[in-house]
């Protein structure tokens, strides 16, 4: 089985974002392999743990800082991997006929793709690659079986959880929940430098129109009242019942 | 036209589906075109008629093999209708199934998608919305480079619509393939009673660890969600913990809400946490931490053991008979 797993880069979490001259102001800030995706990498390496025999391929599109991010996942187990380097900002669904061009060619049976990334707040690349590839997908996956060429996931809806089974190839997106990623290893992060790291350029994958055009950006955070409230419990709970009903007047009578 | 695709559960409308409605009512006017409401699924037609007392011309596709959301089934109805009504914008709201169909439906028409938007409008011509980024802490702009456009619409943003009349409704069928139904959908696991969805509530009441544990949601967190009509969320550690399913996680891995009201009961407040709920309108902490960073974000703060501070404003809220 071919396994593709598709990786991003974002900013750290903790990561302190200013105001700049265009936005955001990104200099000095670390940028590490996104949460989610590494589920995806972690499942990847569990199904051949379990005993199918499998090829693990990372696949990023991104400017070259991606490289670090791709040698995390080549330090936790893939096999090799892919980098679309470029610098043009693509919206998701101009990155996905570019991804799913480069899977196709891949002639992969299964697809990870981070549930949501942290740097564009969307979780539409896992359902557009999908698309593109005319395969079905799963997305919010907490946890999946494979057997006989199909797999069986049980993924977040709007209320609750549903179970969905879909024959491969197919394209998994990620939730937490799917399994505990591991950490590199010492020995690992050496060897995953011999490992190949095939670059191309987005001309050379097929190339791409942005769909979208980003205009602004501003950082910005709700006004806060900050109001902290004293005494006991029972002072306190009612003077926060007295304030969400005169002051925020957040609570129908 | 602007297609507006309405969802439905337990043969009712959802609220988000409203707010679309409002939000397809005011971009079709920009545009100058008609609103048009699209009601999928099995048995619709009193989902259908409860739209076209708010839109104009309401269609439905009436099929069993759509009872069940699945993207790809979903996918060919609504790009055909898009198509064969040469829609400008088909319009989602970004519940999980919107955030699973919208991608489709735009790779399918080759449009651009504006994706869990807070606005949208015309700017010459072009659609233009406002979105958050790196986890809602960024605003952007962003506008479509062509039409149509796909845009799937953050609920609790756009007011509900008002009654507009009788709208016209008509039924279309649509051509699914083989492949748009090779997905099986099994067993579904509800929230058990009546419960609010996280992503419509205007209250929600969200655990942390310091509530202490399942029982600590029973015993706290589900009296107050019951007094103030609330939707029940937890934060990751809880999850992680097995206190609660993963549909009920707000935050960076969870579901992103935007309520009225959001009260934080023993949340610590990290940054995946915030993001899931910053854009909150009025946040209530309530921790016995005084500096944790939840209190950064609250407009209101108690700083106490919410095992008796939460009694209490249950109390409070029950004399007050709200």
């Amino acid at each position: 089985m071919k396994i593709v797993t598709i990786l991003k880069q974002v900013p750290d979490a903790e990561a302190r974002l200013r105001p700049g001259p265009n936005g955001v102001d990104f200099s000095g800030v670390t940028f590490v392999i996104d949460g989610m995706d590494e589920y995806g990498v972690e499942q990847a390496l569990r199904i051949r743990e379990e005993g199918t025999e499998s090829e693990i391929v990372a696949l990023a599109l991104g400017p070259a800082r991606y490289e670090e991010a791709i040698r995390t996942a080549l330090a936790m187990g893939v096999d090799r991997a892919i980098h679309i380097e470029t610098d043009a900002g693509l919206d998701p669904i101009s990155q996905a006929r570019v991804l799913g061009k480069v899977i196709a060619g891949e002639e992969a049976d299964l697809v990870f793709v981070g549930g949501k990334q942290a740097d564009w707040d969307s979780s539409a690349l896992g359902p557009a690659v999908a698309e593109v590839l005319g395969w079905p997908h799963s997305d919010w996956t907490i946890s999946m079986e494979l057997s006989d060429g199909r797999v069986t996931v049980v993924h977040d809806a709007d209320e609750g959880s549903e179970q969905l089974e879909l024959p491969l190839p197919a394209v998994i997106t990620t939730q937490q929940g799917l399994n505990e990623p591991r950490y590199p290893t010492l020995p690992n992060i050496m060897k995953a430098k011999r490992k190949e790291l095939r670059k191309c350029t987005l001309e050379e994958a097929g190339g791409a129109q942005p769909l979208t055009e980003l205009l602004e950006q501003s950082l910005e955070s709700r006004e806060r009242r900050n109001v902290m409230l004293d005494g006991d419990p029972k002072e306190a709970a009612r003077e926060l019942v007295r304030r969400l009903r005169d002051e925020a007047k957040v609570l129908s009578k | 036209m602007v297609l507006i695709v309405a969802e439905h559960s337990d043969g009712k409308l959802r609220k988000s589906s409203l707010e679309l409605a409002q939000a397809g009512r005011e971009l079709a006017e920009a545009l100058g075109v008609e609103p048009v409401g699209l009601v999928l699924g099995s048995g619709v037609e009193g989902v259908a008629r409860e739209l076209a007392r708010y839109l104009p011309t309401v269609k439905l596709v009436d099929d069993t093999d759509l009872a069940n959301v699945r993207a790809e089934a979903w996918t060919s109805a609504v790009s055909e209708v898009a198509k064969s009504l040469d829609a400008k914008a088909v319009l989602f709201s970004s519940g999980r199934t919107g955030l699973s169909v919208a991608p489709r439906v735009a790779v399918r028409l080759e449009a651009p998608l504006l994706e869990d938007v807070t606005s949208l409008g015309v700017e010459d011509g072009m659609l233009v919305a406002t979105r958050l980024a790196y986890l809602s802490r960024v605003t952007e702009r962003v506008r479509a480079r062509s039409l149509p456009v796909v845009a799937s619409v953050k609920p609790n943003v756009y007011p509900l619509p008002s009654e507009q009349g009788e709208g016209s409704m008509e039924a279309v069928y649509v051509s699914l393939s083989e492949r748009d139904k090779r997905v099986s959908v099994g067993e579904k696991r509800k929230p058990s009673g009546e419960r609010v969805s996280l992503d419509e509530a205007t209250v929600v009441v969200t655990g942390g660890r310091g509530v202490g544990g399942a029982s600590g949601f029973e015993s706290l967190v589900e009296p107050l969600a019951a007094r103030l009509g609330a939707g029940i969320a937890a934060t990751r550690a809880v999850v992680d913990a097995g206190w609660r399913p993963y549909a009920e996680q707000v935050g960076q891995t969870g579901k992103t809400v935007a309520p009225d009201l959001y009260l934080a009961l023993g949340v610590s407040g990290a940054v995946q946490h915030l993001s899931g709920m910053n854009r909150s309108k009025v946040v209530v902490a309530i921790n016995k931490d005084g500096d944790a960073p939840i209190f950064k974000v609250a407009d209101y703060g108690i700083v106490g053991d919410v095992h008796k501070i939460v009694p209490e404003l249950t109390e409070a809220l029950e004399e007050e008979g709200s």
